[in-house]
């Protein structure tokens, strides 16, 4: 297992937002966590991530406990993630956006940087090369020089994962990755997703609401529901399962 | 002597709480160091000074023009220039905070002199009155008597009418208040209204103990109060309060015992700024506000 | 792509010779009156462009340069001075024995003014940038006026609201303006270079930044020390230039001015700070007249000291009502010349 959740209750003054909740999740796995508005999805990604500390119970990332660490250092240990409102650095470029995932695998100092030494230009170079690969992956390099608000959503989605993925992760967090897509850009943003896990190595979790898409793109899924775990399992049985009807109140097929 | 001591850190304490409940909610709503909200109470102090000067007003006319004045400029502030900004980046509402704070100082400078002019503390406030066996003059014990008053009627604002609950409900969070079919942008001016209001009472109280009037004299204050509401806690009114006091306290006791750091009085509150951010940057009732970003 | 690098760089080599050459030009040609302002613009350039750094490329209300400014000024006119000079300029109090002995020639002078300067804005870093919230402004705010309560109050060292007085005039058109061109190219080099990026990240959205595994602690720090150091040498250029300083000389209104230089130029472009620099400094003198007795439809005003002061703060509220992406934006002088293509968006 890679990532290993156990236990994690988050209260906010009072309110739980997750209650005892504990999963796992294996190698190269696309995982899903599903439920309705409030379920805690988007604040069990705030535990991962180390922007929250969980009330109790503990993160674990490949046997090492997460908790404790700073957001920033956990990024290092291999997690990225991606926002449920894009948020792409706005007056920098697509290329600009996919080097500061980058920042720390450079290896120069202030001082070289400054004085121009030989070592800042060919690690300048060798991750501009490296940035403009991944783009070309997702089929962005033509927008490289662009401003990144410039771009359409659906753009702007990839390039936010291509982002992402310049950190270099093994696991790769997704905030619901086609809110706000037609239905053939989710499609094709899922088959997307599903040939990056292989060709980066990746291990997804994945939040989302459109069922279609969960069905499409995930091995296994979770679902949440004002907190609390009510099905694990393949996606398909999540459909059928009475308590996630009854959580979703019909939800499901309303694309 | 040492009552004597506490009595006027009560006082000094309770100007700089009556500034600070200015920035703490402003900052709640807005999360906007309002830079001009020391000026603010120098305005208020100077509309006390025309009231009673040019006007002829007796003292509590002209405390009352001084509040009225003072809440129409600080409504006015928000809505010419930081209202159009409400969407652009922090940054730019913070220069404009600063452009607005340093053009009423100059503009008063400039119109009014940089002199400071003797306050015409009515005689009333002067008489000695005996309290607890120490002779002081009345405005010692009507300072701190007064901002427990004001106090309350905040407090009974905030907490008991639709509109006090709109505010403590945009402090941390925009959607709750338009549900409650309230108008962000008036709650806020409510806020800028109210809390200049203090700051003008503020402002005569501190020229009454002075008793003179200056441009500059919000600038070292409004430093001190915002010092108070980070030290009590950004937010909160409480800890305005009891930031206020705290500094206030400090400024005072210090002195009295080490006469020598007299020169070092206006740094203290510094002090306590950085030490409060070293060690509990929420304050000492905060509310940790960042919680609640993602 | 290669083409245009070497394009880029042909500008940027192109704009350091021309501006070498007019530092030479005007030192032989021009007039005191010019080239004091000159001496002027330049050091406010260096200020301006490292100023910018923090607020304009990293996004951190600051408003530290008078204290920064005023340090570096003391140390260097501390190290300055002539024994001779300091003997007999102390009228509040004895100075300490070792103001005495400090010496040292311009450049260590400089150098220490600059590192004093950085070393106390790492200082300051630490209670303002573990924790979000602007704080860094209100902090560097007080931090000015604990600067000049120390000045005043140690009269030991500062001679107190008297200030120091005879430092030999080292500052000239090649110190400021070699110095600015210094300053200019490290600033650029830092923003564009993978430290730069963290600090624009930082301050397009730090959360984002944060996912990154930006360490934005760091990049915040980094670019409020830059500016500290820059800041530190310009007020040693300043003293050396003025050969007279004083508390009263580093108040708000120093870093206000420098406060307008950036917004005008636009927040975030070096080219910018350099561009409002020129205008702003130009402007202040041509706005001398305002503080004067002016005839207006007939009437003769009194005199109003102060009044360009209240234009200063008129303009710029109306920059950030009106006009938010001053004259640059964030763009660079070397962006004007990029392909036209995208011309007509």
């Amino acid at each position: 297992m890679i990532l290993k959740i156990e236990n994690v209750t988050k209260n906010f003054g009072g309110v739980s937002a997750i209650k005892e909740t504990s999963f796992s999740v294996a190698p190269k796995e696309i995982f899903g966590l599903i439920g309705p508005n409030g379920a805690g999805k988007t604040t069990m990604f705030n535990i991962i991530t180390g922007n929250y500390e969980p009330s109790s119970g503990s993160v674990i990332f490949r046997n090492e406990v997460l908790n404790g660490l700073k957001p920033h250092h956990i990024v290092r240990k291999g997690i990225a993630r991606t926002f449920q409102n894009i948020r792409l650095f706005s007056s920098m470029s697509v290329l600009d956006n996919v080097l500061i995932g980058f920042d720390f695998q450079v290896r120069y100092g202030f001082l070289e940087s400054i004085i121009r030494f030989p070592r800042f230009l060919s690690e300048e170079k060798r991750i501009k090369t490296r940035s403009m690969e991944i783009l070309d992956y997702f089929g962005m390099s033509a927008f490289a020089h662009e401003k990144a608000v410039d771009l359409s959503y659906g753009q702007q989605r990839k390039v936010e994962i291509a982002r992402a993925l310049a950190t270099n992760p093994e696991l790769l967090l997704l905030d619901e990755p086609a809110a706000g897509m037609n239905p053939s850009e989710t499609e094709e943003l899922g088959e997307l997703i599903k040939k990056a896990r292989v060709d980066f190595d990746l291990t997804v979790l994945v939040i989302e609401h459109d069922m279609k898409f969960v069905n499409q793109l995930c091995d296994k899924v979770l679902v949440l529901d004002y907190g609390k775990t009510i099905f694990e399992g393949k996606p398909a049985d999540a459909i059928q399962d009475p308590e996630v009807i009854a959580a979703y109140l019909g939800d499901f097929h309303n694309d | 002597m040492f009552m004597q001591q506490m009595v006027n850190g009560f006082s000094l304490g309770s100007m700089y709480a009556l500034i600070a409940i200015g920035y703490t909610m402003v900052y709640g709503v807005l999360r906007l160091i309002n830079f001009a909200h020391g000026d603010i109470m120098m305005v208020g102090g100077f509309l006390g000074f025309f009231g009673m000067e040019v006007l002829g007003l007796p003292f509590v006319a002209a405390v009352l023009l001084a509040i009225v004045g003072a809440a129409l400029l600080g409504m006015a502030s928000d809505r010419v220039a930081y209202r159009p900004l409400r969407e652009a980046p922090k940054i730019s509402l913070l220069i404009t905070a600063i452009g607005v704070s340093f053009f009423l100082e100059n503009a008063f400078n400039v119109f009014f002199g940089g002199v400071p002019r003797a306050f015409p503390v009515p005689a009333y406030l002067e008489v000695m009155v005996e309290f607890f066996g120490l002779m002081m003059p009345m405005s010692a014990v009507i300072v701190p008597i007064m901002t427990a008053f004001l106090l309350s009627v905040i407090l009974w604002i905030l907490f008991k009418t639709k509109y006090g609950m709109a505010i403590r409900a945009l402090a941390f969070d925009v959607g709750t208040v338009n549900l409650m079919g309230i108008d962000a942008n008036r709650v806020i001016t409510l806020v800028f209204g109210m809390g200049s209001a203090l700051a003008a009472v503020g402002g005569i109280f501190w020229a009454v103990n002075y008793p003179s009037v200056e441009p500059m004299m919000g600038v070292l204050v409004g430093l001190k109060a915002f010092a108070a509401a980070v030290v009590g806690g950004i937010g909160s009114v409480g800890g305005a309060v009891l930031g206020g006091l705290i500094i206030g306290f400090t400024e005072v006791v210090v002195i009295a015992f080490f006469p020598e750091l007299g020169g070092y009085k206006d740094a203290f509150a510094f002090i306590f700024l950085i030490l409060i951010l070293l060690f509990k940057p929420t304050g000492i009732l905060g509310i940790d506000f960042e919680k609640s970003r993602f | 792509m290669q083409a245009m690098i070497n394009k880029h760089f042909l500008i940027k080599v192109g704009m350091i010779l021309g501006t070498v050459w007019f530092i030479w030009f005007a030192n032989g040609h021009f007039d005191e009156y010019t080239v004091r302002i000159l001496n002027n613009i330049a050091i406010f350039v260096i200020l301006a462009v490292s100023y910018n750094l923090i607020n304009g490329v990293t996004g951190q209300f600051s408003l530290e340069p008078n204290g920064f400014v005023a340090i570096g000024a003391y140390v260097t006119a501390l190290l300055l001075i002539s024994p001779d000079a300091k003997s007999y300029q102390y009228a509040i109090a004895d100075p300490y024995p070792f103001v005495m002995t400090l010496q040292s020639n311009f450049v260590v002078a400089l150098l220490l003014s600059g590192l004093l300067a950085m070393l106390l804005a790492l200082v300051l870093s630490f209670p303002v940038f573990r924790v979000r919230g602007d704080y860094l402004a209100i902090v560097t705010l007080g931090f000015g006026f604990i600067i000049k309560i120390l000045a005043i109050n140690h009269p030991e060292v500062t001679n107190g609201s008297l200030g120091l007085n005879d430092i030999p005039e080292f500052s000239n058109l090649y110190w400021t303006g070699g110095l600015a061109i210094v300053a200019v190219v490290v600033i650029l080099n830092i923003v564009n270079s993978k430290f730069g990026r963290a600090m624009k990240a930082v301050r397009d959205d730090e959360d984002a930044a944060i996912a990154m595994g930006v360490n934005t602690f760091k990049a915040k720090t980094l670019a409020f020390c830059t500016s500290a150091f820059f800041e530190g040498v310009g007020g040693g250029l300043l003293a050396a230039l003025l050969t007279s300083i004083s508390p009263d000389l580093f108040d708000f209104f120093f870093t206000f001015q420098l406060l307008i230089i950036i917004v005008l130029g636009g927040l975030g472009s070096t080219t910018g700070a350099i561009i409002g620099t020129v205008l702003v400094m130009g402007g202040s003198e041509w706005m001398r007249f305002l503080d004067e007795p002016m005839n207006l439809f007939g009437y003769e005003t009194t005199a109003m000291p102060g009044m360009r002061m209240v234009v200063f703060s008129l303009v710029l509220i109306f920059i950030m009502l009106f006009a938010r992406e001053g004259v640059m934006g964030k763009r660079e002088l070397t962006d004007l010349f990029k392909s036209r293509k995208k011309g007509g968006k």
